[in-house]
């Protein structure tokens, strides 16, 4: 079965030991976690997961449920790369010596519109926003001159490109519905 | 009204408000506190105190499996709370709602390694619905509140509170608390109109229709409902295990058990009908056997109130979300009354060679010691189909549920998806309580016996009514029928060399009797069940009896094994 490089976006409460209960569902699968994003929503008190994963549609599909399973998730849902606008940063530590000997080193920098922002005799930091793919390119042209020392990428952040959060609604629908069962 | 109480006092009142009788327990230092405010609490508040912790939990399983309520276990923390982990994952697998409180060191002492302590939460995230440390005694109103909303709504399953030494003993302004809304939990999602139409449609058009019921029909309380649509389409129906007790044994419409050791007739036919109607199950690996060649040829419809169980294990093509006593109704509405005669008389040749060739020999034998089929349904027939059946796991299991008869709702407790050894005869306490009106048979192996073995002192204690069947065959008998089967016979630790069960009985006080005769089975039985109180019946069955018939594992369901 293809695999495919998946992003999850799952929304639940802001409650201690919620990660392990998401985590934990991948693990069960036998399923790595490429790289995983938890901060504040726009929502108080929810918490926004970005999760990406290889995996076939199908073990991805299980896998969501099993998450939204969880009695403090909100919602949770499953994206190509094509249905989302998706970000990361980078940081790229250069030794100092060698970037100045190579000067089309900062030439690469300028391209990928990538900035310096720290220059001391011995290295400098380069920092870069960008897709994973970019991101990966910069490394790799900048490693042809062994300059490299250190580098560190975020986890992904990503949104939606079909329309706006649809958690409001699915808050909103929740309240309805139980202002009506009471009745 | 507040007042300030004790947080062990608060947990108390917070239990009463959630209309708790009867708990299952053992003490142990982290729990004192809790213990001692039960002790001025013993009127309303019936403790039962079990042997080992596990048998607590099992308990609370038969408790609320037999009454649809929520069964409660309070244990110390650490070694008390691991003991409980068994039965909190069986609960798990079999949708059974526990609540399971557990005293934690104090909240100043967490991390540190503390005596007894265990990070409880963290082990039980995966094995429950809601698993929460009260680290304060104003959560504890709320935290209870939310465990039995959980525990009983949606798709019932455990729930741990992890209950601090210091919440147990600070002063709080007590408020009884409820909880009837998780905005981020629907226990009873909307059923699409789409969906109950499109599943009327293909079974309006079945020619060869087959229901599959399991244990969400006893969990929704839709027997009623389930009835009335498998006689108004027509549709012949195979239980699973779990939903043994849905529908009564001799209704003409039930064909019998699914799975590895089910009914032949449902077995084959589940790769022959043209639509199969799947109710509150979850076509667990012992009941479709080879996924690759089940059911292909049908349409697949399934009803069910968790969608995360919707194509888990098989395709479905139309998914009717929500709970099945409201879609079932739906669904009896919308389809056509009509009669499938043809295609229900086929399932007769399958179930007379199943009678003549394996069921037949099994219950009314001739010659030879005890048959472990003949023993269970004289019991049943000896209680006129009315007992609640519990049963340990194994070849007791499997013949027991094959062999009893269920007239009644709610009446098969049996650890199905876990397969826990030692689970009868603690939950067979357990269910004389959740069901004092009824009688209670639990079935065990020798083997099942001996690992729940002190829970005979509960039984005793308590004078609780168990009617104990043992089938002694001095063998690990399911093991040894795979030996026997896949591993060319070499008994690897199978054969078990018993105790004398009457003298065990003699030193907990309970009348017993041993039975190796036909002749006796009878009689035997009935001075079980005409002596009052707990009683225990030992069977000495045919040591190399075996289960039949089977689907070998990873096999075909239409390809049964009726011999070995």
């Amino acid at each position: 079965m293809e695999k495919t490089l998946y992003t999850l976006i799952v929304h639940s409460e802001n409650i201690a030991g919620l990660l392990n209960q998401v985590t934990a569902v991948f693990t069960r699968r036998q399923i790595n976690i490429e790289s995983l994003n938890v901060s504040a929503s726009s929502i108080k008190g929810i918490h926004k997961y970005t999760i990406t994963a290889w995996a076939t549609e199908d073990e991805i599909r299980k896998v969501v449920k099993q998450i939204e399973r969880k009695v403090d998730v909100l919602q949770a849902n499953y994206f190509t790369d094509s249905e989302i606008y998706q970000h990361e940063i980078a940081l790229y530590k250069l030794a100092t010596p060698g970037f100045q000997a190579n000067p089309v080193a900062s030439k690469i920098i300028r391209r990928h519109s990538a900035r310096v922002v720290e220059v001391n005799p011995t290295f400098c930091i380069v920092e870069k926003n960008g897709m994973s793919e970019e991101i990966t390119s910069l490394y790799e042209e900048l490693q042809q001159f062994g300059i490299v020392l250190q580098f560190v990428r975020s986890g992904r952040v990503a949104i939606s490109t079909s329309c706006f959060e649809r958690l409001n609604e699915y808050l909103a629908s929740r309240e309805e519905k139980y202002n009506k069962e009471k009745e | 009204m507040k007042q300030q109480i004790t947080g062990a006092e608060a947990m108390m009142r917070s239990l009463e408000h959630q209309g708790v009788k009867t708990l299952f327990g053992y003490p142990g230092g982290s729990i004192m506190p809790t213990f001692d405010a039960l002790y001025g609490h013993r009127d309303t508040l019936n403790h039962i105190l079990v042997r080992h912790e596990q048998g607590a939990t099992h308990a609370a399983q038969g408790f609320a499996r037999v009454s649809g309520e929520v069964g409660v276990c309070l244990v110390t923390s650490g070694p008390g709370a691991t003991n409980t982990l068994t039965g909190i994952a069986d609960a798990m697998i079999d949708s059974t709602p526990i609540v399971v409180i557990a005293g934690q060191t104090p909240t100043s002492l967490l991390g540190t390694d503390a005596f007894q302590e265990v990070d409880l939460v963290s082990i039980t995230q995966p094995i429950t619905k809601w698993s929460y440390q009260i680290r304060s005694a104003k959560d504890i109103a709320w935290a209870v509140a939310r465990a039995f909303y959980l525990a009983k709504s949606g798709r019932p399953g455990p729930v741990v509170l992890d209950f601090t030494k210091n919440a147990q003993v600070e002063m709080v302004d007590y408020e009884p608390a409820t909880v009837d809304f998780i905005r981020s939990y629907d226990p009873n999602p909307d059923t699409p109109q789409e969906a109950l139409e499109a599943a009327a449609a293909l079974i309006n058009k079945a020619e060869r229709p087959l229901v599959l019921i399991g244990q969400g029909v006893e969990l929704g309380g839709a027997q009623a409902e389930l009835k009335a649509f498998l006689e108004k389409g027509d549709l012949p129906c195979g239980r699973t295990l779990l939903g043994l007790s849905a529908i009564p044994t001799d209704h003409p419409l039930n064909k019998g058990m699914l799975g590895m050791h089910g009914n032949l007739a449902p077995n084959v036919k589940t790769n022959e009908c043209d639509v199969l109607i799947a109710v509150g199950m979850r076509f667990d690996d012992r009941v479709t056997g080879n996924l690759a060649t089940y059911a292909k040829q049908a349409k697949v419809i399934h009803l069910d109130i968790d969608p995360s169980e919707f194509n888990k294990n098989v395709k479905v093509d139309v998914e009717v979300l929500g709970n099945c006593k409201r879609t079932l109704k739906q669904l009896t509405e919308l389809i056509a009354e009509t009669k499938h005669t043809e295609w229900i008389a086929s399932f007769d040749e399958y179930e007379k060679v199943e009678q003549e060739r394996v069921i037949e020999p099994e219950i009314h034998p001739t010659t030879g010691p005890l048959n472990m089929g003949e023993v269970v349904r004289a019991v049943s027939e000896a209680t006129h189909h009315e007992a609640i059946l519990v049963t340990d796991v194994g070849q007791n299991q499997m013949m027991a549920a094959r062999y009893f008869k269920y007239t009644k709702e709610r009446s098969i407790v049996t650890s199905g998806g876990l397969g826990t050894m030692g689970f009868g005869l603690p939950a067979g306490v357990g269910a004389t309580f959740g069901r004092p009106d009824r009688t209670v048979c639990v079935f065990m192996g020798d083997g099942g016996l001996q690992m729940n073995i002190q829970e005979l002192g509960t039984i005793m204690e308590q004078q609780a009514p168990v009617k104990m069947i043992l089938m002694n065959n001095n063998y690990l008998g399911n093991v040894r029928q795979w030996q026997a089967m896949f591993f060319g016979r070499r008994y690897s630790f199978t054969p078990m060399m018993n105790p004398d069960y009457m003298q065990i009985a003699k030193a907990y006080g309970i009348p017993a009797r041993r039975v190796t005769e036909r002749e006796e089975l009878h009689q035997a039985i009935q001075e079980m069940l005409t002596t009052d109180g707990p009683f225990l019946l030992e069977a000495c069955v045919i040591e190399e009896g075996n289960v039949m018939p089977m689907t070998p594992p990873g096999g075909t369901v239409d390809k049964m094994l009726l011999e070995c």
